[in-house]
């Protein structure tokens, strides 16, 4: 059977429950794959104490206990979540080094569960990009043609899970970057809502935007992951104290008369195959009994200028505390506090990172703060009533992940702009704070994955991961090329 | 040409919670560097700020006492720079939205100095400087600070002065801070401009910042009242600037220039959510707070008729204005209890900390005691003062230096008796007296007194006395 038709970890919990495979094997097996793997995937991988944590669930199984969901199951992090103990760098020169004394609530929650942690995957250098080629390691490449990136910023989030070097992964998704790569790389990614996951450990790029979302193989395992991970923690004050999301049992629900919508103008500029291919996608779930409207949505445009003047105001914020005074990198030379300031930064981020410093200081600026930052925040305030309007007519909302597929490694672009331009099916749900789930829904002319993103009001997990989960048993994947790559179960 | 002063202020109180604004760390004074930190309260990536509840009822408190508007609804923002001891290189405060607005503290000439506005915010870590290097101590870093900013109200050195005073009474009434200047739990900055006498346009101003010292910030201000005179009657400008007070010369001198002003690229805090509170909850913080001393002050005054002066010097240390409450509560004459603290216990508690503190070995009840024993007339003020100067020094009852027999009193026949004996025994004297020198009838007086071991009315056994003596 292939890697895609069954979810991974269900699969994994019956080979380690029935003893086909002791937890250290499938660890083993994993580990060798990921020294073998070209993806450049990982950052770090934690052999030992991957090895050690598997002894131990094997100890639970030759006692004889039940295992959960998750006990024993492979997996990794995006490089940004703080694990204790384990180098946590965001794939920047500036944070080489540095070893977090604790970890983040869903790093805590996953272990917990048993998870068995691989290493920290790859990533866009503080989650800024679209390609995962902002990496101080080079990107990540997707596993359905090296020679294409991952996507980003979790590349090697979606890189891993493709290639089958980790069942599961975490990401972070500010303005995409779950999706984005979950479709460059044909698997599912979910953008949780805003205040659904803890931020807590998580190192800040727009904590107004930022949310963490699970990467896997199927939308049942993006389910499982999301029903561990979610919830609210004490530590972060932006986390929803009355929402309590068990997404798992509702999946399989009918959806029969789902009033979906389809906003026409998320399909401006969008290849000609990604447009068929959702077209496609529509008519299964017409076949299925939802109906379908195509609508105007023209206030969605604004939500690109609106997430990267917001965006990068905060990221500025929450990345000057990066000064090489009490962790990380340090310049080597230098004659006081003022200059090893400057130079450890000027050192320490990749040209990205400090355009968007640059950006974001510039729009807070006196004299500039109320043309650019607050008129983004009013914008935004418009954005999200529109949103509001729209889930007031339909349950979910359909449009592609992004307007291309996996574009080539070392692409040249004339500007940062036509890269942004990219994110334009993605940003606007962060803008608002509502979750997106982004399922395969097909290949481009060159065997490229095309993902479908599904999106609903706040607090509509278990019905958008319903939706994802009723196309996904009706769709096959002959034409997925990974199949074969990685551990195979 | 005269000149108009125009001075507004800037002061930060430190909270007096138990634990710091965002994280759960000891709030404390005076620890081992870095002993009360936490990957929260160094910033260490990927923490988040959580507001603690404690200082949001300070803050409401503080606000209620300084008659403000308590915002409904607030936030919290982010003031962005960098320093080495502010460790996210962005300072948690309120910007935007502050949690109280418009109050006012009112000066004894009841003048009111508006308060512009109260905020909330963290504190900065702190340099220190050891042997040619820098290290940098984060205890102080995110111990919760109230901002309180006045309107530019204040119109002499001697008004920002009792403004301070008072901020650092009514603070310390209602226990949310104990405004030690010396410490550092209370640091001024103080905004200077002058203008033609009667103008209504404002001068440039200048800013002197982290005064610690009401003296110095007194000093300060009288001295850049006359350097902007100077400057503007030599026909120059005002620059506007930061300065720093030098205590060694009495001046100012600058730190930064306007065009070297940070800008703090301010913007609400992502992290934190809104503060939403409704009326009910600031009317049951209303409820918490204790009489404030203003109005301690006009009760003593008004109704006990206890001068001003020494109603100010009881009302201005909280432990004091308690003990006076304490000992003088169902006295007929709370008066003799205000006498006693101010002429016999401060004679030897003389220093701002001891009073403050207010460590005495006799308690209200005590005071109480002796005092009723004066009410109803059974000793004598003199007796009275006596014995309680052996109480102060050995915390014992009144009751144990004077006994039953010494408080019945002495009879009128009795007086009369030894009256008439005084004025035989000293007929030179009494001789004096007749001849016009009245002080003469002293000796005689101190005679009768001795005799009744200072249990007589002394102004009874003198009427007695010039009686026996003109007979």
């Amino acid at each position: 059977m292939s890697n895609s038709k069954r979810g991974i970890i269900k699969r994994i919990k019956n080979m380690l429950s029935n003893k086909e495979i002791s937890c250290k094997e499938l660890t083993e097996k994993y580990l060798s794959e990921i020294k073998k793997s070209n993806l450049n995937a990982y950052v770090t991988v934690c052999e030992e104490k991957a090895y050690k944590d598997a002894e131990k669930i094997d100890e639970k199984i030759s006692s004889g206990e039940e295992l959960n969901f998750l006990e024993g199951v492979p997996m990794a992090l995006k490089d940004i979540i703080s694990t204790d103990g384990i180098e946590t760098t965001c794939c920047s020169k500036i944070l080489s080094g540095y070893k977090p004394i604790f970890d983040a609530t869903v790093w805590k929650k996953l272990k917990q569960n048993g998870a068995v942690l691989l290493g920290k995957l790859n990533m866009d250098e503080f989650a800024m990009g679209s390609s995962c080629e902002n990496s101080c390691i080079g990107g990540a490449k997707n596993p359905h043609n090296i020679n294409h990136v991952s996507g980003g910023s979790s590349g090697g989030s979606a890189s891993a899970v493709a290639g089958n070097i980790a069942a599961y992964a975490l990401g972070t998704d500010t303005g995409g970057s779950v999706r984005q790569p979950a479709s460059f790389c044909g698997v599912v990614g979910l953008k949780p809502t805003y205040g659904a996951v803890s931020r807590y450990g998580v190192i800040a790029y727009a904590s107004g935007f930022d949310q963490v979302g699970p990467i896997a193989q199927t939308v049942e395992d993006v389910s499982l992951v999301f029903d561990a991970i979610s919830g609210y923690d004490f530590h972060d004050s932006t986390s929803n104290p009355n929402v309590k999301m068990k997404t798992f049992n509702g999946i399989n629900n009918d959806i029969k008369g789902l009033k979906i919508g389809i906003p026409k103008e998320y399909y401006d500029g969008v290849d000609e195959k990604i447009k068929l291919s959702i077209e496609e996608a529509v008519k299964v779930y017409e076949s299925m009994g939802a109906t379908i409207e195509y609508f105007d949505f023209p206030e969605v445009k604004y939500s690109l200028p609106v997430y990267y003047i917001l965006a990068c105001a905060e990221a500025t914020s929450n990345l000057a505390r990066f000064d090489g005074v009490r962790y990380g990198y340090r310049t080597e030379h230098y004659k006081d506090i003022n200059e090893m300031i400057c130079k450890t930064r000027s050192e320490g981020f990749g040209p990205e990172v400090k355009r968007r410093i640059l950006l974001g200081n510039y729009v807070l600026s006196s004299g500039y703060y109320d043309s650019y930052y607050k008129k983004a925040q009013n914008l935004r305030a418009v954005i999200i009533k529109a949103f509001d309007r729209a889930f007031e007519k339909y349950d979910v909302l359909i449009t592609p992940t992004s307007p291309v597929t996996a574009f080539e490694c070392n692409k040249k672009f004339s500007n940062p702009q036509e890269i942004y331009l990219a994110d334009i099916c993605t940003v606007p749900v962060n803008t608002v704070g509502i979750p997106g789930i982004s399922v395969p829904c097909g290949f481009d002319s060159k065997g490229l994955p095309i993902g479908m993103q599904i999106l609903g009001p706040k607090f509509s997990e278990s019905k958008l991961l319903n939706v994802a989960h009723k196309y996904e048993t009706f769709t096959d994947y002959k034409n997925n090329k990974c199949v074969e790559m990685g551990v195979r179960l | 040409m005269s000149y108009d002063l125009v001075v507004g202020l800037e002061t930060h109180v430190e909270l007096l919670t138990k634990t710091k604004i965002f994280c759960g760390c000891k709030n404390s004074f005076g620890s081992e560097p870095n002993t009360n930190c936490c990957p929260i309260c160094i910033g260490l990536p990927g923490t988040l700020p959580k507001l603690n509840r404690e200082v949001v009822n300070f803050a409401i408190k503080a606000g209620l006492a300084l008659n403000c508007k308590i915002n409904l609804n607030s936030k919290m923002d982010r003031k962005n720079y960098v320093y080495p001891d502010l460790s996210k290189a962005y300072q948690i405060s309120q910007f935007y939205t502050p949690i109280c607005k418009n109050g006012y503290v009112e000066l004894s000439s009841g003048k009111r100095i508006r308060i512009h506005q109260i905020h909330m915010e963290e504190d900065a870590g702190k340099l220190v400087h050891k042997s040619g290097d820098v290290y940098v101590d984060y205890n102080r870093g995110g111990v919760p600070l109230l901002e309180i900013v006045t309107e530019p109200d204040i119109s002499s050195s001697e008004e920002a002065r009792e403004y301070v005073e008072k901020l650092q009474m009514i603070m310390r009434y209602i226990g949310v801070s104990d405004c030690k200047m010396q410490e550092g739990s209370m640091r001024c900055d103080v905004n200077v401009s002058v203008k033609p006498e009667g103008s209504r346009v404002l001068g440039t101003r200048t800013e002197i910042k982290n005064m610690n010292s009401i003296t110095f910030m007194t000093k300060a201000i009288d001295y850049e009242y006359k350097r902007h005179v100077a400057v503007i009657e030599s026909g120059e400008k005002v620059v506007q600037q930061t300065l720093r007070y030098v205590e060694s010369t009495n001046s100012t001198e600058s730190m930064r220039s306007k065009e070297d002003a940070q800008d703090y690229r301010y913007f609400g805090d992502p992290d934190l959510v809104e503060i939403n509170l409704d009326d009910l909850y600031i009317e049951q913080i209303r409820n918490t707070l204790p009489e404030l001393p203003t109005n301690r002050f006009k009760r003593y005054t008004n109704k006990f008729g206890i001068p001003e002066k020494d109603a100010l010097l009881i009302v201005k240390y909280k432990n004091v204005s308690d003990f006076f409450e304490a000992a003088s509560a169902g006295l007929k004459n709370p008066k003799a209890v205000s006498n006693f603290i101010i002429g016999q216990i401060f004679r030897n508690i003389e220093t701002e900390t001891e009073r403050e503190k207010f460590e005495i070995l006799v308690s209200p009840k005590q005071l109480h005691e002796l005092v009723k024993l004066i009410e109803d007339g059974k000793i004598n003020m003199n007796l009275a003062k006596k014995t309680f100067s052996k109480m102060l020094e050995s915390g014992k009852d009144v009751t144990d230096f004077i006994s039953e027999d010494d408080m019945k009193g002495i009879s009128d026949n009795e007086i009369e008796a030894l009256c008439r004996e005084a004025v035989s025994k000293n007929e030179a004297a009494a001789k004096d007296y007749l001849s016009g020198k009245e002080k003469a009838i002293k000796a005689i007086l101190g005679y009768v007194m001795k005799a009744t071991k200072g249990k007589g009315d002394a102004l009874k056994i003198e009427k007695k006395l010039v009686e026996i003596i003109n007979q």
